[in-house]
C-alpha cells in the first residue's frame, strides 16, 4: 500500500483499537457490548492488514495464539454462566456485592459504571472471544488469498 | 441428586459446550487425553439426559428458567408471561435427547480411530461437541429464538464437520450445499419469530400457543416454519442436500448428522402439535405432510436403487426412510381434530412414526458406519469395486447385517415393529398409503441385497486380500448402535410403552405443555 | 400518508427477500448466492428492527424505564444475536468457496459440480 495508507493507518490503529476496547468495558450502560466493541478492534487488526500486509501482521499476530484467546472468551463466558448455577444457570450472582454490583436509581446515573453484576464481565469475555476470532477469520483469509497470489 | 436433577436440562447442554471451548486446551495434554475427555464428557451427557428422563417420566414436564431466582418458575414476579429463556423438556424433547445423546456417544467413541492420521483433529472434537449442543438444544428449549440459535449452531457445526476433510472436492461441496440450506431454512424460523413477536410480543412456544389467533400472519408463519424445518429434515421436495452432505462426512459424523436432522423433523412435529394443535386446519396440514412423505419414500428408494457409492446409496435411504416418519404422524396430524379416530389410530400412528424415528436414528446410523468402516479400510465407496469383504471383516459384515434387516423391516427386528404400527394405523385412513408404504418397504430390502452381495460375499478381491477389520474404537462404535438395536428388537413392548408412547402423548397434550409454563393449563 | 411511511420498511423487506430468492435461484456464481443469502439476513433484520420501533421512542436503558417511550429492546437484541451469527455463517460459507476454487479453479456451481446424483 502506498505511504499515504500506511501513515494514517499508524496514527488511526490505537485510536480504533482502544475505541473497540471502550464499547466493550461500556456495554452495560451504553448502546454497545462485546460484539460490537470486538468487531470495532478487528477492524483495526483488518486495517493493519489491508496497510502493511498479512505477512507482516503474522509476525506478531499469531493464529493459534488467537485461537487460545477465543477458547479463553467462551470459557469465561460460559464459566460466568455455571458460577450462577447455585440459583440457576446465567443467574447474575454479583448483583449487590463489591464488584460491579450497585444497583443504580432510575433516572440518568453519570460516571456510575459500577454495574451490572455479571454482564460487563461477559462482555469482556464476548469482547474476547469476538477480537480473537474475527482477527483470526481475516487474517487466515488474508494469508490464504496472498499465498495463492504467490502460486499463481 | 435432586440438584442434579433439577438442573440436569441445563447441564446437558451447557456441559458439552464448555467442554467444546476446552477441547483445544486439553488437545495440548496429547490426543489420548483428549479423546478420552471428549469419550467422558459424552458419556457424561448421556447419564444427564438419562437422569431427566427419569425424572419427566415421574413427575411430568420439566421446566427450568435461566437465570430466575427459582429455575423452575417460568413466569417472574408481577409479570403475565415468561420473560427469560425457558427451557421445556417433555416426553418427546427427552425421547429426542436420548437418541440425540446415544448416537453421539457412538459417533465420538467410532471417530477415535477413524480419525486418527487426520490434521486438525482438536477442531474435529469441538465440532463433535458443538454438534451434540444444538442437537439437544433444539430438543429442549421453549423459545422460538433459541431455537434459530441452536438451529444455526447446529448448522455451522454439522456443515464444517460435513466438510471436514477439505481435501475431497466433494467434501467441501457437500458442506457447503447443507450450509446455504441450513441458513436459509434458519433465516425462515427468524422471519416466522419475527411475525410472532409482532403480533403477540411473545417468544415462549407455549405462550405464544396460548395466545394463538390464526390470523393470515400466523398462516405465513406456519408455512415458513414447515417449510423450513421440512427442508432440514430432507423431505422431498426439499431433499437434494442429503446424498451431498453425508455421503462425504467423516468418521461418526454421518449417523450424528442424521440424528440432528431427526431432530430438525421432530421440531417440525412440535410447530405443528404444540404450537398450533388443533387451530390451524390440520386436515390439509396433515395430508400435506402424508404426502410429502409418501414421495419422500418413493422418490428416496428409487434413486437408492441405482446407486453405486455404497454412503450415497444409504443416503437415499435416509430420505426414503424419512417419508415413514412423515407418514405416520401426518396421519396423527390429519385427524388430531377428531377425538375418535385420534384415539382409534391417530395415537399409534404418531407413536409409530416416533418409534421409528429412534429405530432409524440407531440403525441408519449403524450402516452408515459400516459404510464409512469400508471406505476407512478400501478408500473406495464404490460398490462395482468391492467384494468379499465379509471374510476379512466379520464383525462389519454382522454389524451391517443387522442394519440392513432391520431397515427392510424384516420380522424380529425392530423396524418391523414400528413399521407395523405405521401400517396398521395408516390403514385406517387410507389403503393406499398402506400399500405403499409396504411397496416401499420391498424396494428397501432389494437395495441392501444389492449392497451385501456387492460388498460383503462373493469372491475375494486380490488387491484386498490384505485388509483387515477394523480397530476397536470403531468396532465399540458400531456395536453401541447395534446393541440399542438388538435390544429394541427384543424388548420391542417395554420401549414402546415407556419411552414412545409418552412421546407421543406429549405431542398431542398441547394444553399440558401450555399448562407448564402458563400455570393453571 | 404517514400510515404509508410507516409501512416503507416493510415494503423494503419484502423487496429484499424478493431480491434475495431471486439472486439466489439465478445465480449460478457461488460468491452471488453467499450474497444472496446475506441479503436474505439483512432482509430479516430490517425486518425484526423495524418490528421493534415505536415513534419517538429512545435507546432502551433501564434507568430511563419509567415515563419515557422507549423502542423494544427484544427485537434489536434478536437483530445483535441474528448479525453474530450471519457473521459466522458468511464466513464460513466464503472459506469453502475458497477451498472450492482451490480444488477446480473456478467458483461457478454448474462447472465445479463434481458429485452427480
Amino acid at each position: 500500500m502506498s505511504k499515504i495508507v500506511r501513515t494514517v493507518a499508524k496514527l488511526l490503529t490505537p485510536a480504533i483499537l482502544l475505541f473497540g476496547l471502550y464499547v466493550i468495558m461500556h456495554g452495560h450502560i451504553t448502546p454497545g457490548g462485546g460484539f460490537q466493541g470486538g468487531a470495532v478492534f478487528a477492524s483495526g487488526v483488518a486495517l493493519l492488514i489491508v496497510a502493511f500486509g498479512a505477512g507482516r501482521v503474522e509476525q506478531f499476530l499469531k493464529e493459534h495464539q488467537l485461537s487460545m484467546l477465543e477458547s479463553g472468551g467462551g470459557l469465561l463466558f460460559i464459566g460466568l454462566a455455571f458460577a450462577g448455577l447455585a440459583t440457576a444457570f446465567f443467574y447474575n450472582f454479583l448483583v449487590g456485592s463489591p464488584i460491579f454490583g450497585h444497583v443504580p436509581a432510575f433516572g440518568p446515573n453519570p460516571g456510575d459504571i459500577w454495574t451490572g453484576g455479571t454482564i460487563p464481565l461477559m462482555n469482556v469475555a464476548v469482547g474476547m472471544k469476538v477480537i480473537a476470532g474475527l482477527s483470526a477469520i481475516v487474517l487466515v483469509m488474508a494469508l490464504a488469498s496472498s499465498k495463492q497470489g504467490e502460486d499463481e | 441428586m435432586d440438584a442434579l436433577t433439577a438442573h440436569s436440562s441445563i447441564l446437558a447442554i451447557a456441559i458439552p459446550l464448555f467442554a467444546a471451548f476446552l477441547t483445544p486446551l486439553v488437545g495440548k495434554l496429547g490426543a489420548r487425553t483428549r479423546n478420552v475427555f471428549v469419550v467422558v464428557v459424552l458419556a457424561f451427557v448421556e447419564f444427564l439426559v438419562l437422569v431427566l428422563a427419569r425424572d419427566i417420566y415421574a413427575n411430568g414436564i420439566h421446566l427450568y428458567t435461566l437465570g430466575a431466582v427459582s429455575p423452575s418458575l417460568a413466569i417472574p414476579e408481577h409479570y403475565m408471561v415468561p420473560v427469560r429463556i425457558v427451557l421445556e423438556v417433555d416426553g418427546l424433547g427427552v425421547f429426542m435427547g436420548i437418541i440425540s445423546a446415544t448416537v453421539a456417544l457412538a459417533g465420538a467413541i467410532y471417530s477415535i480411530s477413524c480419525m486418527k492420521h487426520e490434521t486438525g483433529q482438536d477442531r474435529f472434537y469441538t465440532l463433535l461437541l458443538l454438534l451434540t449442543v444444538g442437537m439437544l438444544g433444539i430438543q429442549f428449549t421453549g423459545d422460538l429464538f433459541n431455537l434459530f440459535v441452536f438451529l444455526e449452531i447446529l448448522s455451522i457445526s454439522g456443515a464444517a464437520l460435513a466438510a471436514f476433510r477439505t481435501r475431497f472436492i466433494d467434501a467441501v461441496e457437500g458442506g457447503f450445499k447443507y450450509l446455504i440450506v441450513s441458513t436459509v431454512a434458519a433465516l425462515m424460523v427468524l422471519l416466522a419469530t419475527g411475525l410472532f413477536y409482532g403480533q403477540y410480543n411473545l417468544l415462549n412456544i407455549a405462550a405464544i400457543a396460548d395466545v394463538m389467533q390464526y390470523t393470515a400472519l400466523d398462516k405465513i408463519a406456519l408455512a415458513l416454519l414447515i417449510v423450513a424445518l421440512l427442508t432440514k429434515s430432507g423431505g422431498v421436495p426439499s431433499h437434494w442436500w442429503v446424498p451431498d452432505t453425508y455421503t462425504p462426512a467423516p468418521a461418526g459424523t454421518s449417523p450424528m448428522i442424521y440424528a440432528a436432522t431427526l431432530a430438525c423433523m421432530s421440531t417440525m412435529f412440535r410447530v405443528a402439535f404444540t404450537l398450533y394443535g388443533v387451530k390451524m386446519s390440520v386436515a390439509t396440514i396433515g395430508w400435506l405432510i402424508i404426502i410429502a412423505g409418501l414421495l419422500s419414500m418413493f422418490v428416496g428408494v428409487t434413486m437408492a436403487l441405482r446407486q453405486t457409492d455404497v454412503k450415497r446409496l444409504m443416503a437415499y435411504h435416509v430420505i426414503s426412510q424419512g417419508g415413514y416418519m412423515l407418514l405416520g404422524v401426518g396421519v396423527g396430524i390429519a385427524v388430531l381434530g377428531d377425538p375418535q379416530a385420534l384415539a382409534a389410530y391417530g395415537r399409534e400412528a404418531v407413536a409409530g412414526g416416533l418409534f421409528h424415528v429412534m429405530n432409524h436414528a440407531f440403525f441408519k446410523g449403524l450402516l452408515l458406519l459400516t459404510g464409512e468402516a469400508l471406505f476407512f479400510r478400501l478408500g473406495t465407496r464404490n460398490l462395482n469395486r468391492m467384494g468379499g469383504m465379509g471374510r476379512n471383516m466379520k464383525w462389519t459384515c454382522a454389524f451391517f447385517l443387522i442394519g440392513a434387516l432391520a431397515i427392510s423391516g424384516v420380522p424380529p427386528l425392530n423396524g418391523f415393529a414400528s413399521k407395523l404400527m405405521i401400517y396398521e394405523a395408516s390403514y385406517q385412513l387410507n389403503p393406499m398409503l398402506t400399500i405403499i408404504a409396504m411397496m416401499v418397504s420391498i424396494m428397501t430390502l432389494a437395495s441392501f441385497t444389492k449392497v451385501f452381495q456387492s460388498a460383503f460375499t462373493g469372491p475375494e478381491l486380490p488387491e484386498y486380500k490384505e485388509v483387515r477389520e477394523v480397530p476397536l474404537s470403531m468396532k465399540l462404535g458400531m456395536g453401541i448402535l447395534a446393541g440399542a438395536t438388538l435390544f429394541i428388537s427384543l424388548f420391542p413392548s417395554l420401549v414402546v410403552n415407556t419411552i414412545v408412547y409418552p412421546a407421543a402423548d406429549a405431542l398431542l397434550n398441547q394444553a399440558g405443555y401450555i399448562g407448564a409454563v402458563m400455570g393453571g393449563g | 400518508m404517514s400510515e404509508f411511511l410507516a409501512n416503507i420498511p416493510f415494503l423494503a423487506v419484502a423487496a429484499l427477500i424478493c431480491v434475495a430468492l431471486y439472486i439466489m435461484m439465478s445465480q449460478r456464481n457461488l460468491i452471488k448466492v453467499v450474497m444472496g443469502v446475506v441479503i436474505l439476513e439483512s432482509a430479516v433484520n430490517l425486518f425484526l428492527v423495524t418490528l421493534g420501533y415505536r415513534e419517538g421512542g429512545v435507546a432502551p436503558i433501564f434507568t430511563n424505564a419509567p415515563g419515557t417511550l422507549m423502542v423494544l429492546p427484544v427485537p434489536q437484541a434478536l437483530t445483535l444475536t441474528s448479525i453474530v451469527i450471519g457473521v459466522a455463517t458468511t464466513a464460513l460459507m466464503l472459506s469453502m468457496i475458497m477451498l472450492i476454487y482451490r480444488h477446480t479453479g473456478e467458483t461457478d456451481a454448474e462447472k465445479s459440480r463434481k458429485v452427480k446424483g
